[in-house]
């Protein structure tokens, strides 16, 4: 990625509109997209970044619309975790929220947003367990195109996606699914932490799955498929519940599915006990709610 | 806040007493400022013209330097200079205890993020450009980063490996007892983590010398440590205390001020430096990473009959203030408890780990998580409770410590554990809690069902001042003028660093119970018009400076009253001193602060000494520490086993503080403190690999927010300390000491764990008993 020595004239573009971004974009090389810069700011800071032009997003209205329908919500880019912890977008999706209250501080929070957090594509990335426990589909414009694209698909490894340099992350289109749904967190202290491990536990009751994925446990968010099979087929769906054994086996399961890493946050073996506690306390929430 | 009701004898009796005075809760004179944003911290100072500094940094834990090659850095247009090793003009090297550690490195790198050279530009990203553009060769070498290995290490140093080993030998050493309990622990490196990061602005001067602002905790230290290294005498080094964000022991050791100084010498122009968080976290000192194993020896009856210890206590690269660590360390291993008979034994070693040295608890804390530990482990072998087996062997009054020193003073152990047990336990853990409240806070983790409490208790033992023979002394002026409409007016000059103690409000508190008088004016704290004051350390200021300032107020008044005699032609003896006024004790005529300074100003300066100690000696016995603090705290945890995860629910205490000047200010320490104590019991660590430093952030650093701040209930045991001014102890050190313990021991209670290392970690919990 290209970079300007220290001192060298930042060039800054304020669009208005989604396409005008992209023009920005394009007419500058190695131009960096900012939304809230909880993530870039921090690398600015640290001297790991210095790009010569940054497009600054926060003007962009479009960005900041966000829609529930009966079957879908489309949440806008540019919509802040504080946005996505209360009112109508929490209300629809319950785990989002929970997940969008545990990022930062309330500052963090009225800065940083999901399309900052899907194109980051941290491991630790707080919405992306959800997104991808729901296959949410992410809509992205490039220069004179528009494609649209999985979250599985978009996230491909530690901070790294299939996006184009150009290309500017439009809108998160997650499905709204009848059922309860649950975000669980680990991390050292009670607030304001990196995620350790995290989990997100769906219930789809009209499809009668079970849904999930992890965070902080692999390079991408994990989805446990055999612990989703296993256990959607353990569940008696007609008196929703599932056996206290059949719940630890999905615990069991879902750690099995993880690939750790031991750094300086945790290790590599808690990382995995925590999986299979918060899938097995994910799920058992999930029927408790729905029961 | 409910307070003990022992009578304070010291406290000046049949007068007046003045508004804000000593024991009221005065309002903080930077208080306000500080709320609205206002306050000039040192990271603020700003002057026409200035360059900014930066600091080069070794990215090597050990390594020898093959060549520094600074020409590519000063090519760079903007880069004004770039000093190394090789323009230190005066002593190569500085320090605390020993001139041992380097200005900046020039042979060899002895921790990570250690100094190399320091640029100056005309911005801040110049300097940053300028410090990635020298070039440096480093050979690196293997770096010996566990304590015990170091002790049979080649010397890493040319003064050796071993800072200090210290044996306390006191009674029958051949004594044991019918119960034997023993244990090992460990306990990690603490961070001071103090909000404001270094920084300063050092200013050349016409004659040569250098004005330096910066934020430190003893101006004067600092002062001959640069003159030192600069070549120059101490009074062309002028010191100006500039507004410090907490510092918590931090800024006791130099960090940039040689670095600055440099370079505004070398440059001719002002020059700022601020770190960086992250540069932060190598640019001080942190609280030493201890292991330790204690046996303890009691009767059957819980009578304690011997403690052994063996300490070692890890000081990184350089001795800091390691010396005085160990001794505290050793001579505080049994806690506050009667012990007849103990054999210590305490190392503290170099290693190439980051250099450590004072951090608030300063080597008490380390050991109170072993003592405490083995205090239960002792009543459990016992079958004794807990807190009864604390209060049967509590320390009295006149009883001896270890060292073979008898307690003159106050040392009200059970009133303080008593206090503490005395606040109502928070209720149950309960369904109907904020989920919020549980163990994983807002990550929402837990459900009450995996919930589970638990109860600890600790106790604690700190000298006040500094120890072994140190003759230290506080040094102020105070001036009383007639000022604007001829109200009286009282000025203070004191080089006393406040570093959000709360100094500046207890100086003009004592100025206003002696003169009477409403106005009490603080001169800035700097080097150039008064001694020193000592370090804004070891709880001190109060009973140092505080001594200080109170006997020149006395002084003062003296003369008042000389004036006041020689207007009414009658002897001194004639004329009292009573609420602000001269009192003629024949006529009962008297004179008002007004009239007695229509004669001009009244000045009176104060060196305070205190009482002479002794070094410890051979057998580490001798009467080495002014005076003891005793703390005991209660706390209630919730666990969530499954995960590992704390909520810290309650902290009680209940603390000898001799008398409590400001009771506000107190329970500020007191909270502030308990913060300090339950983040190394739960989060707080610096985080090594082979020497390196995993987690230089407060990303990674984690220290307590405000979810896991427990509810503090508090209990000042006043029993005024003979010795000191007003009867007042220190207060800022014992609510750091046997908190953490105490919440190790309540997360003991809650899970049947061991747990014998803090900060304690989730996997700890979680995984207990499997290898991780």
């Amino acid at each position: 990625m290209g970079e300007v020595e220290p001192g060298a004239d930042v060039r800054v573009a304020l669009p208005r509109t989604v396409n005008g971004a992209v023009d920005a974009m394009t007419a500058t090389p190695d131009a960096q997209y900012l939304a809230g810069g909880t993530d870039f700011c921090v690398e600015v800071n640290f001297g790991l970044r210095r790009p010569p032009a940054v497009v600054c997003l926060r003007r962009v209205a479009e960005l900041r619309r966000a829609e529930v329908t009966p079957t879908e919500v489309v949440i806008g880019a540019g919509t802040t975790y504080a946005d996505m912890g209360t009112g109508s977008l929490a209300d629809a999706l319950p785990a989002l929220a929970a997940a969008a209250r545990t990022v930062g501080s309330p500052q963090i929070r009225n800065a940083g947003t999901i399309g900052g957090n899907v194109a980051t594509a941290s491991p630790a990335g707080d919405t992306l367990p959800l997104l991808t426990a729901l296959d949410a589909r992410v809509r992205v414009l490039g220069p004179g195109a528009e494609r649209e694209m999985g979250i599985d698909e978009l996230v491909t490894g530690v901070k790294r996606t299939a996006l184009e340099p150009q290309e500017l992350v439009i809108s998160i289109r997650v499905p709204r699914l009848d059922g309860p749904q649950q975000f669980l967190k680990v991390g050292t202290r009670n607030a304001m932490v990196i995620a350790i491990a995290s989990a997100a536990v769906v219930l789809d009751l009209e499809a009668r799955r079970v849904r999930a994925a992890f965070g902080s446990v692999g390079p991408v968010p994990v989805r446990p498929r055999q612990a989703e099979d296993e256990l959607s087929d353990a569940i008696d769906w007609g008196r929703l519940s599932a056996s206290e054994a059949a719940i630890e086996r999905f615990g069991e399961l879902a750690a099995q599915a993880c690939s750790p890493i031991t750094d300086h946050r945790s290790t590599a073996a808690y990382r995995r006990r925590a999986v299979e506690v918060v899938a097995a306390r994910g799920l058992r929430r999930c029927l408790r709610d729905v029961a | 806040m409910s307070r003990s009701s022992a009578p304070v004898a010291t406290r000046p009796a049949a007068r007046t007493r003045p508004r804000a005075g000593i024991g009221a809760d005065a309002a903080r004179p930077d208080g306000v400022p500080k709320v609205r944003g206002e306050f000039a911290f040192s990271s603020d100072l700003w002057m026409d013209g200035m360059l900014w500094g930066r600091t080069l940094r070794s990215p090597h834990v050990s390594a020898r330097i093959v060549a520094v090659d600074p020409s590519p850095a000063l090519a760079i247009p903007g880069v004004r200079a770039v000093v190394t090793a090789a323009d230190v003009p005066g002593r190569p090297t500085y320090g605390l205890e020993e001139p041992d550690q380097p200005v900046f490195a020039s042979e060899v790198v002895r921790y990570h993020g250690e100094p190399i050279a320091a640029v100056a530009a005309d911005h801040p990203e110049t300097a940053r450009a300028g410090v990635r553009a020298i070039e440096v060769v480093y050979e690196p070498l293997e770096p010996v980063v566990d304590a015990e290995r170091a002790l049979r290490a080649p010397p890493l140093h040319p003064d050796g490996n071993l800072f200090r080993h210290l044996v306390i030998r006191h009674g029958d050493l051949d004594a044991t007892g019918d119960v034997v309990v023993e244990g090992t622990y460990e306990v990690g490196m603490q961070d001071q983590a103090f909000m404001g990061p270094e920084s300063g602005l050092a200013v050349p001067a016409d004659d040569g010398g250098v004005d330096l602002y910066v934020a430190t905790q003893w101006l004067h230290v600092d002062r001959d440590q640069i003159a030192a290294s600069l070549g120059l005498p101490a009074e062309r080094v002028r010191l100006h205390l500039a507004g410090v964000g907490g510092a918590f022991g931090g800024r006791e050791d130099v960090s940039l001020q040689i670095h600055l100084c440099l370079l505004a010498l070398g440059t001719g122009r002002p020059v700022k430096m601020v770190y960086s968080r992250d540069e932060s976290f190598f640019g001080h000192v942190h609280r030493h990473p201890a292991k330790m194993w204690f046996r303890h020896h009691a009767t059957r009856g819980g009578d304690l009959v011997k403690v052994e210890a063996r300490i070692v206590l890890d000081g990184g690269a350089y001795l800091s203030s390691s010396n005085a660590v160990i001794s505290n360390a050793a001579c505080f291993a049994p806690g506050p408890y009667k012990v007849p008979n103990a054999l210590i034994d305490a190392y503290a070693v170099r290693t190439n780990n980051p250099p450590c040295g004072a951090m608030r608890g300063f080597g008490s804390v380390q050991v109170c998580y072993g003592h405490e530990a083995q205090m239960d482990k002792l009543a459990a072998a016992l079958g004794m409770d807990p807190v009864e087996l604390r209060l049967h062997n509590a320390l009295e009054r006149f009883d001896r410590l270890v060292t073979g020193q008898v307690l003159t003073g106050t040392v009200p152990v059970r009133e303080c554990i008593r206090a503490a047990m005395a606040h109502p336990l928070p209720p149950a853990p309960s369904l109907l809690d904020p989920p919020m409240a549980r163990p994983g806070g807002a990550g929402l983790s837990a459900d009450h069902a995996d919930v589970r409490r638990g109860v600890g208790i600790a106790v604690s033992l700190k000298n006040v001042g500094y120890s072994e023979g140190f003759d230290d002394y506080a040094t102020a002026r105070v001036r009383l003028e007639a000022g604007v409409g001829g109200e009286p007016v009282a000025t203070v000059v004191a080089a006393t660093a406040e570093v959000g103690q709360g100094f500046v409000t207890i100086a003009q508190q004592i100025v206003r119970e002696e003169l009477g008088v409403a106005d009490v004016l603080l001169a800035p704290a700097g080097t150039t018009d008064i001694g020193s004051a000592g370090s804004s350390s070891a709880s001190r200021q109060t009973w140092m400076s505080g001594g200080a300032i109170q006997l020149a107020c006395v002084a003062i008044r003296r003369q008042l009253i000389a004036r006041a005699a020689a207007s009414w032609g009658c002897s001194h003896a004639s004329v009292e001193w009573d609420a602000g006024e001269a009192v003629h004790e024949g006529t009962g005529e008297r004179r008002g602060l007004a009239a007695l300074l229509a004669d001009g100003a009244v000045e009176a300066e104060h060196e305070h000494h205190h009482r002479p100690t002794v070094p410890l000696d051979a057998d580490g016995q001798g009467d080495a520490h002014l005076s003891v603090m005793v703390a005991a705290h209660r706390a209630v945890v919730d666990v969530d086993p499954g995960l590992g995860l704390v909520k810290v629910v309650q902290v009680t205490t209940g603390q000898d503080v001799g008398h409590a000047l400001n009771p506000t200010q107190v329970t500020g320490q007191i909270e502030g403190g308990i913060a300090q104590g339950v983040g190394l019991a739960v989060m707080e660590e610096i985080v090594l690999d082979e020497g390196r430093v995993k987690n230089p952030s407060f990303t990674d650093y984690l220290v307590p927010t405000t979810l896991d701040m427990p509810a503090v209930a508090a209990t000042f045991v006043e029993e005024p300390e003979p010795d000191a001014p007003y009867g007042a102890k220190g207060v800022g050190e014992p609510p750091v000491i046997s908190s953490g313990p105490a919440v190790l021991a309540a997360i003991r209670d809650a899970t049947g764990l061991a747990l014998t290392r803090a900060p304690v970690r989730p996997e700890d919990i979680a995984l207990a008993g499997q290898s991780t």
